[in-house]
């Protein structure tokens, strides 16, 4: 019984700390701007399917792909785990779930196989980022703290790992000591039970009991520090990819406010027409964290700094300051600092800086290529182009800053219809003295 | 070699005449203005000739799609320009639009319809594999038999769209040696100047895009670099000229190599 309240007690203050977290990020997300209506849900549930279960993405780079697709498929399965480990702290009974017979032997034995497996691919993880120079794990946006982050959460996931297998020992071990039925398949367990067999019973059932409380409680805090991590994507990068943007990578969202700006201008009946009055007056494009769209934060609460996106850009590679990876960061990063104030003091609140020039630079938006290669490389479909245009927007529509190059351009489409300085009269000039051959 | 004039047929005049074409042949402002690129407009326009296809240009009327405004951050001047051109096409009647410049198509194709300008948007490479496949274009040349080509995947057709099939399947038919970059399909790399960059300096940095660019398709040892873009064929060429190899390695249009296989 005290176990049992123990267990509660944890739980509770785990899911307190979560449900406290969860808010604060719910209220951030209230100052964020509409994006797309989510529908089309069997499109969402098949792109779910395919790049979040099937891992699609990332196996665009096979090797690593695979170990980090191992580590999730693990994940998914042990996760059964962890939800009969909860109903049974709870309830005080033993292997709750066992009543679902054959399925259960599958449960246990996949959860047994994998976590060997995931912890043998958190190894390798480990050991690139602290031993081999991997270079999308380098870059200006990846600080000190990034680096602890990954290591504090491949550290946590190791042990989590060991816990589990120490876990299926002792049970193993204890159960065929005292000569009873092992419920569920063990097959790692088994192999390295005999290893052990010299421990008696009881040391076994101590074993199991101390491994049971160290997996579970580590779940507990892993839940927690999660958030407050770059490692939110454990819990952001499913639902992330089921609320894709699900248009064409070349699409680029429609301003509506703008549309309906032009429409009025070019009505000869509005066009002179004074501008209603009390109208709220909305920004153009994004300055702020508060200006870009819940899915661009979304995106960016995703994002678990994997570098992807920066190893494709064809800007990053050649030397340029922008890498899309630190602007999906650097969202995260002022919201992280305006929210809390917005919250206090109201969503107009400035604190005198803003996400654009104070956290990413003109430069920096000025040198993509929208080539999307960082969309397309992104293997929880974050989407890093819209959001720069969204900037860029900003720049030009409300400060009409842009290079002057592209001021030269825009008046050139303005008065003769071409990105260049040519008369549209001349647009004929290549059908001239145009033949083919008679055959 | 005997040859017969190509008149390119203008939509207000065919309008005048009381003729509705089937296709609106977009040229796009490269096709008009780039002296380069003028020479795939041609191209393509005695594909058009010897497939008899119905088609017409807009001429004088065409103008911007309003593109480079709208990725350099001008919705205002896009959009401006957008509604204009769909009036356009509304006077015309236009329902199916055929274009080479990938920007354009994606723009027609992907951006319009959210200001009510839905169109057939067909793209150049998308017509011609047609046209080949149900045998209306025989490609039965073997002049460009043992050319060894490598093609340069536009962004905007490739990444943006998923067109990566049908050139390939064209350039085989044309040369039995397509070899691919290291970078090639969704994974190609930028020739650098999409986003509006075709306008301006690239930012401070160690390299230029297109010479990265360049150094890969050269690694191929390819004879030819096929593109299907005026802005990757201005990269491109420019970085042949760059690492002075344009005397013998050539950047060509998928179209041009097919006008060079027919010999038309």
């Amino acid at each position: 019984m005290i176990k049992q309240i123990i267990f509660a007690v944890s739980l509770l203050i785990t899911i307190g700390i979560f449900s406290y977290t969860v808010n604060r990020l719910i209220s951030f997300f209230r100052f964020t701007r509409p994006a797309f209506p989510v529908k089309d849900f069997g499109k969402r549930l098949m792109v779910t399917l395919e790049v979040a279960m099937g891992q699609t993405k990332i196996f665009r780079k096979p090797v690593i792909g695979l170990a980090h697709a191992l580590v999730f498929w693990g994940f998914c399965l042990i996760l059964f785990g962890s939800v009969e480990m909860v109903i049974d702290g709870l309830t005080g009974t033993e292997r709750v779930l066992k009543i679902l017979g054959p399925f259960y032997d599958f449960l246990m034995a996949s959860g047994d196989i994998f976590a060997l497996i995931v912890a043998v691919s958190i190894i390798i993880f480990l050991a690139r980022r602290l031993f081999f120079h991997i270079k999308r794990f380098e870059g200006i946006e990846m600080k000190k703290r990034s680096h602890r982050d990954a290591n504090i959460s491949l550290s946590l996931i190791l042990l989590l790992m060991l816990s589990l297998m120490a876990m299926n020992i002792g049970y193993v071990g204890y159960t065929i000591s005292e000569g009873g039925t092992v419920e569920g398949i063990f097959p790692v367990a088994g192999i390295i039970f005999p290893l052990v067999s010299s421990m008696s019973a009881h040391s076994l059932k101590i074993l199991y009991e101390a491994s049971w409380w160290t997996h579970i409680l580590l779940i507990f805090f892993f839940a927690n520090y999660l958030p407050y991590s770059k490692h939110f994507h454990v819990f952001m990068s499913v639902p992330n990819v089921f609320l894709s943007r699900l248009e064409p990578l070349g699409k680029l969202p429609n301003m509506d406010n703008v549309t309906r700006e032009v429409k009025l201008m070019m009505d000869p009946t509005t066009a002179f027409a004074a501008a209603p009055v009390g109208a709220p007056v909305e920004r153009f494009g994004v300055k702020d964290a508060e200006d870009a769209s819940w899915k661009n934060y979304f995106d960016s609460l995703s994002c678990t700094e994997c570098g992807r996106c920066t190893s494709v850009c064809p800007a990053n590679i050649t030397g340029k300051k922008l890498s899309p990876r630190k602007i999906m960061m650097d969202l995260r990063a002022r919201m992280k600092e305006k929210g809390p104030l917005m919250v206090k003091n109201g969503r107009d609140f400035s604190d005198n800086r803003s996400l654009l020039r104070d956290l990413i630079s003109e430069e920096e938006l000025w040198a993509c290529t929208t080539c999307n290669a960082c969309a397309k490389e992104c293997p929880i479909n974050i989407n890093h182009p819209t959001f720069i245009i969204d900037m860029r927007r900003y720049l030009v529509m409300e400060e009409a800053s842009a290079p002057g190059e592209l001021k030269a351009v825009f008046s050139n489409i303005e008065n003769n219809g071409a990105p260049w300085q040519y008369s549209a009269e001349d647009r004929l000039n290549w059908t001239k003295d145009l033949e083919i051959a008679i055959k | 070699m005997e040859t017969r004039k190509i008149e390119v047929p203008v939509m207000a005049d065919l309008f005048a005449r009381g003729e509705k074409p089937e296709y609106l042949f977009w040229v796009g402002c490269a096709g008009a203005f780039d002296d380069r690129y003028k020479k795939v407009v041609r191209a393509f326009a005695k594909i058009l000739t010897h497939l008899n296809v119905s088609y017409a240009v807009l001429g004088k009327e065409e103008t911007c799609t309003g593109d480079p405004a709208r990725r350099a951050g001008n919705e205002m001047l896009y959009q401006m320009q957008a509604l204009q051109v769909i009036e356009i096409f509304k006077m015309y009647e236009v329902k199916k639009i055929i274009t080479i410049c990938p920007h354009c198509f994606n723009i027609f194709k992907n951006e319009y319809p959210d200001l009510g300008g839905s169109y057939e948007v067909i793209n150049y490479l998308q017509f011609i594999n047609k046209n080949i496949e149900n045998g209306k274009l025989k490609i039965d040349s073997e002049s460009l038999k043992n050319i060894s080509v490598t093609y340069h995947d536009p962004c905007y057709l490739g990444r943006a769209n998923d067109i990566y099939d049908e050139p390939r399947a064209i350039l085989k038919k044309l040369t039995g040696c397509v070899v691919e970059m290291e970078r090639s399909r969704s994974f190609a790399l930028c020739c650098g100047a999409g986003g509006a960059q075709m306008f301006k300096e690239a930012e401070k940095g160690d390299k230029e895009i297109f010479i990265e660019r360049t150094e890969e398709a050269l690694k191929t040892e390819a004879k030819v670099i096929a593109t299907a873009c005026p802005f990757c064929m201005t990269m491109l060429t420019d970085g042949l000229k760059y690492k002075n190899r344009e005397e013998e390695i050539k950047n060509f249009d998928i179209a041009e190599l097919i006008v060079q296989s027919l010999e038309i």
